[in-house]
């Protein structure tokens, strides 16, 4: 019996491999094909916008509120350590860096794969399931050029900038913590951040984190979201693996990303 | 082909993975005349259908549609033949973001390079020819069932297809909805000099309509005729199914163990 357990266990462990690489390679190729079908994102701008108003405007509430207390918590925390080696005035670097390198835009990643990444998978997801989808391809429209590509670089788009604001946002949650309530000088705090955060260093650099962050929770979200079993169930699983997956891409490719831009550093 | 038939299918197989739906069926669909396919659920209507829509690819055999065999056309002449089809499907998959005159207007939109104005009094025709050129404004959420069908029955014919196909387009419609949708297919098919397949089980409305009826069952054609035949088919298959009768050919029970056993009569010795 137990030989039958463990060749049992090989051609589980087989299968979930086969179906692992062969969903990779599907998901590869949609990916090609949204590519492909980009065309018609920006001769029909419109179509875009309409994407980016919902993926990126809607999701600024959610941007702006959350830089603004992760800024204020780094100007506690950092002027509580800093203070202990009397360099209090660093502060303003401190923040700042902190915000532009990595959690502006890993943060951001993050709060849009939530935000906007679920609501793509379950609009797509529901678009297939209620067959409006295939009506579109009995129309003689591809859904991939008309539905899938402007969503994709709408979020392409909106992450970088989201980004961008909840860096903003975030250092001025900072400035209020460090210069208005605990009273750090605001000289200092100005000067130094300026003298230390170096353009294509360190924002140019966030700024290809986060167009990569959007490119890989955009077209997971998208993915998932067409791949989904046309049922409640479905979508439900779905979604949930577009918030799982991006968190986990975002966190992998944060780590590879950073060791190429920042080693020696 | 002949001139006078627009869809002819012949032997045609098509199976799902090694499952097969359909079993080396013939079919001929006549230009200007309505035919619907009748059978059980999972008899292969609906695959039939999205066989002639190019949605499936046969296994062997052969669909053609106005003369070409669609498995020899690549993508583009697919989305070239599929601009003369139009489909309604079962519960209408209206775009739910999209206002019923956007709806309408998609297709137009899509592969024309009409004027607005032009776009405006196509979209306005469509819709009042389904009794809904009131109803412009509204969102696909607040029409009832029957009245997203005539919606969505406007945008199939949006750019007056020679081949319109029904999915089940009479499914949880009140009775006067279907009457309503019945009369829709009838007429349009009559006024656009269409040719439409309706796939349905609604015996009675569509026996009201149609020009000539395929039978299926497990993947074969059973039997085919007018109305007025199908009616009066001594088959017993058929005859089930046109009068509704609980038992006969298709059994009320699936098939199972002895009742007895299951109730486990038997092992506790008792009659």
């Amino acid at each position: 019996m137990p030989h039958r357990k463990v060749g049992f266990g090989f051609r589980s462990i087989g299968s979930t491999v086969v179906n692992g690489v062969w969903r990779l390679g599907y998901a590869s190729r949609f990916f090609l094909r949204t590519l492909l079908g980009s065309g018609m994102s920006f001769r029909r701008f419109n179509l875009t916008i309409r994407e980016i108003y919902f993926s990126g405007v809607m999701s600024l509430i959610i941007i702006l509120v959350s830089g603004l207390f992760v800024g204020m918590v780094l100007g506690l925390q950092g002027y509580e350590t800093l203070q202990k080696y009397g360099s209090e005035s660093a502060l303003g670097t401190l923040v700042a860096l902190s915000l532009v390198r990595e959690l502006g835009p890993v943060l951001a990643a993050l709060l849009f794969a939530s935000r906007a990444g679920s609501a793509i998978t379950a609009e797509i997801g529901l678009m297939k399931a209620t067959e409006q989808l295939a009506a579109m391809e009995m129309m003689a429209v591809d859904p991939i050029s008309r539905v899938v590509a402007p969503r994709f670089w709408a979020g392409v788009i909106s992450m970088p900038l989201l980004a961008a604001m909840f860096s903003a946002i975030g250092v001025f949650g900072g400035y209020l913590v460090g210069v208005v309530l605990i009273g750090v000088d605001e000289g200092s705090f100005w000067s130094q951040m300026q003298a230390a955060v170096d353009f294509r260093q360190d924002i140019v650099n966030g700024v290809f984190k986060s167009i990569v962050f959007g490119v890989a929770v955009t077209a997971i979200a998208l993915f998932e979201g067409y791949d989904a079993p046309p049922t409640a169930e479905g979508v439900s699983h779905a979604t949930t693996r577009t918030v799982v997956t991006s968190a986990l891409a975002i966190l992998a490719l944060d780590f590879i990303l950073t060791a190429f831009m920042f080693r020696g550093v | 082909m002949p001139a006078e038939n627009l869809v002819e299918i012949g032997d045609l197989n098509f199976a799902y993975a090694n499952r097969p739906i359909l079993k080396g069926i013939n079919m001929r669909f006549p230009r200007g005349k309505v035919v619907a396919i009748m059978g059980l659920s999972g008899c292969g209507k609906t695959t039939t259908l999205r066989l002639i829509g190019g949605a499936l690819k046969a296994t062997t055999g052969s669909v053609r549609v106005a003369g070409r065999e669609l498995r020899e056309l690549d993508a583009d002449g697919l989305y070239e033949m599929r601009r003369k089809m139009g489909m309604l499907f079962q519960f209408g998959a209206l775009f739910t973001d999209l206002s019923v005159y956007e709806n309408v207007a998609f297709q137009m939109r899509e592969h024309t390079d009409l004027p607005e104005s032009m776009i405006r009094d196509l979209v306005m025709m469509k819709l009042h020819a389904v009794g809904l050129r009131g109803a412009h404004r509204m969102m696909p959420s607040e029409l009832s069932g029957g009245m997203a069908r005539r919606v969505a029955l406007a945008r199939a014919i949006a750019l007056d297809p020679m081949l319109m196909m029904y999915d089940e387009p009479f499914a949880g419609l009140d009775p006067i909805s279907l009457s309503v949708i019945g009369n829709l297919i009838r007429h349009l098919n009559d006024a656009l000099g269409a040719t439409s397949i309706v796939v349905t089980h609604d015996i009675q409305e569509s026996l009201k309509i149609v020009d000539y009826v395929y039978f299926m069952a497990d993947g074969v054609v059973v039997a085919e005729g007018t109305a007025e035949e199908i009616k009066a088919s001594p088959l017993p298959f058929v005859h089930q199914f046109v009068w509704g009768e609980i038992d006969g050919p298709v059994s009320f029970h699936y098939p199972s163990p002895p009742y007895p056993k299951d109730l486990l009569l038997e092992s506790r010795g008792r009659p």
